[in-house]
C-alpha cells in the first residue's frame, strides 16, 4: 500500500452526489484514465472526470459507444495507467464481452455501473437493481470478478478506491454497483487527508526481460505480477486461451490451468476482502439482507419491527461478488428466515436460497424498480417471515 | 561443401518459436508480415527503439499478426483493436502502436471504431490485409466481397456495394492513405516504414490472396496465380483523387499512396484545447513511469526495487 497522491485528493468536507463522489473516489485513487460514453444516470461521473482531470494529469476520452470505452481502459492500463469506465443498463449490456476480456487478460480494470430499470431502454433515470446477476454472470463463459454495492455518496468515495485497490491487488475488473437513487443523492462525503487514503500501487515484476513470464505466478500467490507496455518486456497479452508465456494454447490442460487459477484467485482470498455490515444479529430471529439504496428503505422498516418486538437484525451485502457465502450459512444455522428485499423480481435473494440451502426459508420482497420500496412492505415481509 | 546458413533477417523481429503460423500455404498475411518486418528493421536503424513499439490485433487470421511479432503485442476482442490501441495509447504517448488486422474486423465490425479513429485522428498505423473474406470462420462475405464473387455466406453470389477503403480513411480525415498488394513487397515495405514515421492516423491497405477460401470458392486458382493477377491488374497511381480508385471484381486496382498530409493529432489537439483554456491551471498528463525515480524496464537497478518494492 502507498497513499493517494495529494495532487488531486480533494481533502475535506463536501456536499456530492454518488456519480461524483465515484470520480472523486477514482482520482483518489490515482485513476488517470477514464473512457466513456454517455448514458443516464452515470453521466455525471464522466462529466466531472471531464472537468477535473486536465487539473490532475488525467485524461478522459469519451468513445463512439461502450464497446469503445470498455475495451479503451484495457489499453489504457497496459499502458500503466489506473483506468475506469463508467455506464448503467444498455451500456452495461455492450460492455460484457470486455469485462470477460479483462477478465482472462487479468487487466486490472474499474467499471461503474449506475443501474435503471431494464430490460433494454427500460425506465432511465429511474432506479433498479437488476444487473445484480449480469454483474456476476454477464458475459460468456466462467470467470470470477469483484462487485461492489455502495449505499451512500460518501460509500460511493470509499468503495471507488477500494475497487480500485482491490482491481490491482487481484488484476481482475472490478464493479461498482450503485443504483440510480445512490448515483443523484446527494449528502457530506468526507474526504480524508491524501495521507490517510490507502492507496495499492501496480503490481510490477521486478524479474528481468527474459526471465519474466507474463502469466506465472509467484510462489504463494494466485496473482501474476504485472509490466506495461514500453518497458521491454516484449509480452504477449490475448483474449483466447493462454499459457504462463501468454501464448495461444488451445488444449484442455492449459484451459483447465488457467481457468482454474482464475477463480481460485478470487475464491481463495474472499475472506481478506469480503465486506459487509450488519446489526442486531445477536438475538436476531429474522435477518434483512439487503443492499444499495434497498438497505436505507429497509432500515426504517427493521426499525419499526423492532418497535413492535421482533427479533430482527440486518446484513447489509457491501461486497455482492464474490457473496459473503460463509457469513450467510453461519446465519442460517440460528435464524427463522431471511427477508431479501431488491429492486429486481429476484436476483441477489437467489443467492441468499442457494447457499441457505433450505436450512431456513428465505422470503423475496421484489420490486420492479423505477422508483424505491415502501417500508410498509418490507415490514410486512418481515413480520410476515416470523408469524 | 556447406556455406553458413545466413539468419533470415526477420527472424529477430518474429516469435519464432510460435512457427509455424496459422495461415495456410499461398496466404498473404503472411508476406505482409514479412514487409512489416523490414520497416521494423529500417525504424530500429534509424535509431527507434522496438521496446517502444506496440502492435494490436483484433481477431481472424490477420488478427493473430500481433500474436507472431516480437513486440509488445496484444490480441483483443473482434473489431475492437482500434479502441485498445487509442487507450494504449493516449495513457503512454511514447509508445508507436500499430493495429494489424483483417477486413472484416476492422470494416464490419469494427468499422465504426476505424471511422471514428480517423475523424478524431488518434495517433495510431492501421494495417488492413484485406483478402475480401471472413478466413477464420470459413470464408463468409465481407463489406469487401466483391459482387458477385461466391461466399460460404453468399453461395449464389455477394450483391451487396464494397467499401472504398482508401476513400472512407481520406473522407474521414486520414493523414496517410496507402494500397498495395502481396504482390508489391518493395513498394509496400517501404511504405510501411514510411508510415512508421508519420503522426496521426494512417491506413494501409493490403490486397492479398485467401488461396484456400475466396479463391478456390471463385475458381481463381492458387496463391501464385492471384499473385500473377495482382502483377498484370496493379497499376501505380499516387496521389490518385481516393474517389477513383474504388476495386471491382476482377478489374484494375489502383495502388500506391493517395493521402499524405499533417493534421494535429487527437493527443495533441487534446493537449493543445486544454493549454487554450485552462492556461497555467493545466497539469499536462505524464507517461506512467516517467515521473518515477528509476525505470521499471531496468530492475536489475537497485533503485527501482525502492520505488516499486511495497
Amino acid at each position: 500500500m502507498s497513499n493517494a497522491n495529494s495532487s488531486g485528493t480533494l481533502t475535506g468536507s463536501h456536499y456530492l452526489d454518488g456519480d461524483h463522489a465515484c470520480s472523486e473516489g477514482a482520482i483518489a485513487a490515482g485513476c488517470r484514465f477514464a473512457a466513456g460514453y454517455p448514458i443516464t444516470p452515470s453521466t455525471e461521473v464522466v462529466e466531472r472526470l471531464s472537468v477535473r482531470f486536465p487539473h490532475v494529469g488525467g485524461r478522459f476520452q469519451q468513445f463512439e459507444d461502450e464497446l469503445a470505452a470498455s475495451i479503451a481502459l484495457q489499453g489504457a492500463a497496459w499502458g500503466g495507467a489506473k483506468a475506469c469506465t463508467v455506464t448503467s443498463g444498455p451500456g452495461f449490456s455492450l460492455m460484457m464481452e470486455h469485462i470477460g476480456l479483462a477478465a482472462i487478460t487479468e487487466t486490472p480494470c474499474v467499471f461503474i455501473n449506475v443501474q435503471r430499470a431494464g430490460p433494454s431502454t427500460g425506465l432511465p433515470t429511474q432506479p433498479a437493481q437488476g444487473d445484480m446477476m449480469q454483474a456476476r454472470f454477464g458475459s460468456h463463459g466462467d470467470y470470477r470478478l469483484i462487485a461492489l454495492c455502495p449505499n451512500s455518496p460518501q460509500e460511493c468515495f470509499d468503495l471507488t478506491i477500494e475497487a480500485f485497490n482491490l482491481s490491482e491487488e487481484y488484476r481482475v475488473p472490478v464493479l461498482v454497483m450503485l443504483d440510480e437513487v445512490v448515483g443523484h443523492m446527494t449528502e457530506k462525503v468526507v474526504i480524508p487527508d491524501a495521507k490517510e487514503i490507502q492507496v495499492t500501487p501496480r503490481r510490477y515484476t521486478k524479474k528481468k526481460p527474459g526471465e519474466y513470464k507474463p502469466f506465472e505466478v509467484p510462489a504463494g500467490s494466485l496473482v501474476p505480477e504485472m509490466v506495461k507496455a514500453g518497458d521491454g518486456y516484449r509480452i504477449h497479452v490475448t483474449g483466447l486461451t493462454h499459457d504462463e508465456r501468454g501464448y495461444p494454447a488451445m488444449n484442455v490442460p492449459t484451459h483447465e490451468k488457467m481457468q482454474l487459477r482464475l477463480n481460485d484467485k478470487i475464491v481463495e482470498n474472499a475472506d481478506k476482502f469480503v465486506r459487509w455490515e450488519e446489526k442486531n444479529l445477536a438475538d436476531a430471529e429474522v435477518v434483512v439482507v439487503s443492499y444499495g439504496i434497498t438497505s436505507r428503505i429497509a432500515e426504517k422498516a427493521v426499525q419499526q419491527a423492532r418497535a413492535k418486538g421482533v427479533k430482527v437484525g440486518t446484513f447489509r451485502l457491501i461486497t455482492a461478488w464474490p457473496f459473503p457465502e460463509k457469513q450467510i450459512v453461519a446465519l442460517s444455522r440460528k435464524v427463522k428466515a431471511f427477508v431479501v428485499p431488491e429492486l429486481n423480481l429476484g436476483q441477489m435473494a437467489l443467492e441468499v436460497e442457494r447457499v441457505v440451502n433450505g436450512r431456513t426459508k428465505t422470503v423475496l420482497v421484489p420490486h420492479v424498480g423505477g422508483t424505491v420500496h415502501d417500508p410498509a412492505v418490507i415490514l410486512n415481509a418481515i413480520l410476515e417471515s416470523v408469524r | 561443401m556447406s556455406a553458413a546458413v545466413m539468419e533470415n533477417p526477420v527472424n529477430k523481429y518474429l516469435r519464432t518459436e510460435r512457427m509455424p503460423t496459422i495461415w495456410c500455404p499461398g496466404c498473404g498475411i503472411g508476406t505482409t508480415v514479412n514487409c512489416f518486418a523490414r520497416a521494423l528493421d529500417e525504424l530500429s536503424g534509424s535509431g527507434f527503439p522496438l521496446d517502444k513499439v506496440a502492435i494490436v490485433s483484433g481477431i481472424g487470421c490477420t488478427g493473430r499478426v500481433a500474436g507472431y511479432l516480437k513486440l509488445d503485442s496484444f490480441h483483443t476482442t473482434h473489431g475492437r483493436a482500434i479502441p485498445f490501441a487509442t487507450g494504449l495509447q493516449l495513457a503512454n504517448p511514447d509508445l508507436k502502436v500499430i493495429v494489424y488486422s483483417g477486413d472484416g474486423d476492422l470494416t464490419a465490425i469494427g468499422g465504426n471504431h476505424l471511422v471514428h479513429g480517423a475523424r478524431r485522428n488518434a495517433d495510431l498505423m492501421v494495417v488492413c490485409v484485406n483478402n475480401f473474406t471472413y478466413g477464420m470462420t470459413g470464408g463468409q462475405v465481407t463489406p469487401t466481397t466483391f459482387r458477385p464473387a461466391i461466399a460460404s455466406t453468399t453461395p449464389y453470389g455477394a450483391y451487396e456495394e464494397t467499401f472504398n477503403l482508401p476513400m472512407l480513411m481520406d473522407s474521414c480525415g486520414a493523414t496517410y492513405v496507402a494500397r498495395w498488394t502481396a504482390y508489391h513487397v518493395r513498394q509496400l515495405a517501404k511504405s510501411m516504414s514510411e508510415a512508421l514515421n508519420r503522426k496521426g492516423f494512417r491506413f494501409i491497405e493490403i490486397a492479398a490472396p485467401c488461396p484456400t477460401l475466396y479463391l478456390r470458392r471463385n475458381k481463381l486458382g492458387e496463391g501464385l496465380d492471384e499473385m500473377k493477377f495482382y502483377k498484370e491488374k496493379s497499376v501505380i497511381k499516387h496521389g490518385a483523387d481516393t474517389r477513383t480508385v474504388g476495386l471491382d471484381y476482377r478489374k484494375e486496382i489502383v495502388v500506391g499512396k493517395f493521402v499524405d498530409r499533417a493534421r494535429p493529432t487527437l493527443e495533441e489537439a487534446m493537449e493543445q484545447r486544454m493549454k487554450d483554456a485552462l492556461g497555467g491551471k493545466y497539469v499536462p498528463y505524464v507517461s506512467p513511469g516517467a515521473d518515477e525515480a528509476s525505470d521499471v524496464a531496468h530492475p536489475a537497478d537497485p533503485a527501482a526495487d525502492a520505488v516499486h518494492g511495497e
